[in-house]
């Protein structure tokens, strides 16, 4: 790698100000596992790297019944699905905190990363979408919130502004009736790159027949992950039923906008958020009515 | 032009300093630096696992952690694995089971199962496999190394 200096703030003030003082001469370090390979591959360069697994509010994860999830930034994954009660109250996070990499990758990759880092196949992002999670933001202009879905604007870019960090993910409290689910489909069983994924979640009433609700969300089909609102809007108000779900995945499929690359083609990867959707959709729904 | 760091560590259970620049990984580091050449270079990616090390509990890809990000934390490289009194049970079975070939995979593959069976001595052959799945061998097929695992752990 390039040579760089390195400093790990303990507030987030204190990384506000060298971030912002810095422009684009400073990288944010969280777990690394995309941010090292980046830069020792050369595809970025910083002349200084901020550690900000240092800040205590980077590090919180928060459950309360009544007020949901505060997870922050640089959490790595296996602290998410290894606390019971947030892999209770979030299976359909779990889903995706147990995808990324291996054990040695999760040791260190955080959701915080997987978000800001903004690839179209980020695992984390449809699920944390699906979840109506929220990134709250702190900058040299105080703080803010963006939807999870308006967060990734490129590839490879996000919503921050010079100087801004993503402090933590705010993820509401999961209702009675309610489920989530992330799939991907990859050739092999671990360690790759979604071809497709899918993040579905559900809000049932309390006959657990009717949606209430619902929110899906794509990976690897756009160049940013997909919030296919109509697919899950399409939902609300229906009888569970094969065909509403059928429905909901074929607006799902209009909503992918997909490329064909090594991974795969448009038609595959259309065709595959087809069938994650039901899948994922169907595990929800099963989750919902305590399945 | 930015310098070199002093970095305070734990390392197989011994308080140690030394001196790096901040680009350089604690893999680098570790065989570079301190001559510890037990933990190898595969990919530098972070795709092999042969770089796996405990930090502070954990296996992670050294290749992909800033030696300088070792300060003040605890670690345990695969010199750290056997004891005075003999190999780690991990080791010998790997040895009886024919677990290796050209062995670069080895210390890696070693020390992640190591962290499984201390986390869970009863892990099955299905966990063994997903546990492993961060580790590359492009010699033995992987049976043999499962096999191994499998031996020492308290799984019936
Ligand atoms: C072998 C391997 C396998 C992988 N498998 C998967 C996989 O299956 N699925 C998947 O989705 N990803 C995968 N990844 C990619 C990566 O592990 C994830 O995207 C991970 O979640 C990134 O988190 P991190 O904490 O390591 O982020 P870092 O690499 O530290 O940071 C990522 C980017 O976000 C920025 N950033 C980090 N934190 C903040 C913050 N708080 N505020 C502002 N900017 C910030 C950094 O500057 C950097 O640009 C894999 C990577 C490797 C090496
Ligand atoms: S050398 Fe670190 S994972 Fe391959
Ligand atoms: S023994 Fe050669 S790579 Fe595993």
């Amino acid at each position: 790698m390039e040579p760089f200096d390195f400093i790990s703030p303990s507030s987030i003030e204190e990384a506000v100000k060298t971030l912002a003082s810095s422009g684009d001469q400073a990288r944010i370090l969280a777990g690394g596992t995309d941010m090292l390979v980046q830069m020792r591959a050369g595809r970025r360069t910083a002349p200084l790297v901020v550690d900000i697994k240092g800040i205590p509010e980077l590090n919180v994860m928060s459950y309360d019944a009544s007020k949901g999830l505060t997870l922050g930034a640089a959490v790595p994954c296996y602290r998410i699905y290894q606390d019971a009660t947030v892999a209770t109250a979030y299976p359909g996070l779990i889903d995706s905190a147990f995808l990324i990499g291996g054990i040695q990758i999760q040791g260190r990759a955080s959701i915080g990363g997987n978000i800001c880092n903004a690839a179209p196949s980020g695992d984390a992002i449809p699920a944390v979408i699906a979840l109506g999670g929220v990134c709250n933001v702190t900058g040299p202009n105080g703080t803010r919130e963006i939807l999870c879905e308006d967060f990734c604007t490129a590839p490879g870019r996000n919503a921050l502004e010079n100087g801004e960090i993503l402090v933590s993910i705010s993820i509401p409290a999961p209702q009675p009736n309610a489920g989530a689910n992330y799939l991907r489909f990859i050739p092999r069983n671990e360690m790759d790159i979604a071809v497709a994924g899918v993040g579905s979640a559900v809000q049932l009433d309390a006959s657990g027949q009717n949606f209430v609700s619902a929110r899906i969300a794509l990976a690897s089909v756009a160049p940013t992950p997909v919030f296919a609102k109509e697919a899950g809007d399409s939902l609300a108000g229906k009888a569970v039923s094969e065909e509403a779900v059928q429905q909901a995945s074929e607006l799902a499929m209009a909503a992918a906008k997909p490329i064909s690359d090594m991974r795969g083609t448009i038609r595959q990867r259309t065709h595959l958020i087809g069938v994650l959707t039901r899948r994922t959709l169907n595990n929800a729904i099963e989750r919902a009515r305590g399945g | 032009m930015p310098g070199v760091t002093q970095v305070q560590t734990t390392l197989n259970g011994e308080v140690i300093n030394f001196l790096c620049e901040p680009r350089q990984s604690l893999l680098e580091v570790l065989r570079d630096v301190l001559g510890m050449t037990g933990t190898k270079e595969g990919c530098n990616d972070g795709n092999c696992g042969a770089c796996t090390i405990i930090l502070d509990g954990r296996i992670v890809d050294s290749c992909l952690v800033l030696g300088v990000e070792a300060e003040g934390r605890d670690i345990t490289t695969i010199e750290g694995m056997a004891s005075p009194e003999g190999l780690h049970p991990l080791q010998q079975s790997f040895l009886e089971n024919a677990a290796l070939q050209c062995g670069i995979c080895t210390p890696g593959f070693l020390l992640a199962s190591k962290s499984l069976l201390d986390q869970e001595p009863e892990a099955d052959e299905g966990r063994i496999r997903h546990w492993l799945a961060g580790n590359l061998c492009r010699c033995t097929g992987y049976d043999k190394i499962v096999r191994a695992v499998l031996q020492v752990s308290k799984a019936k």
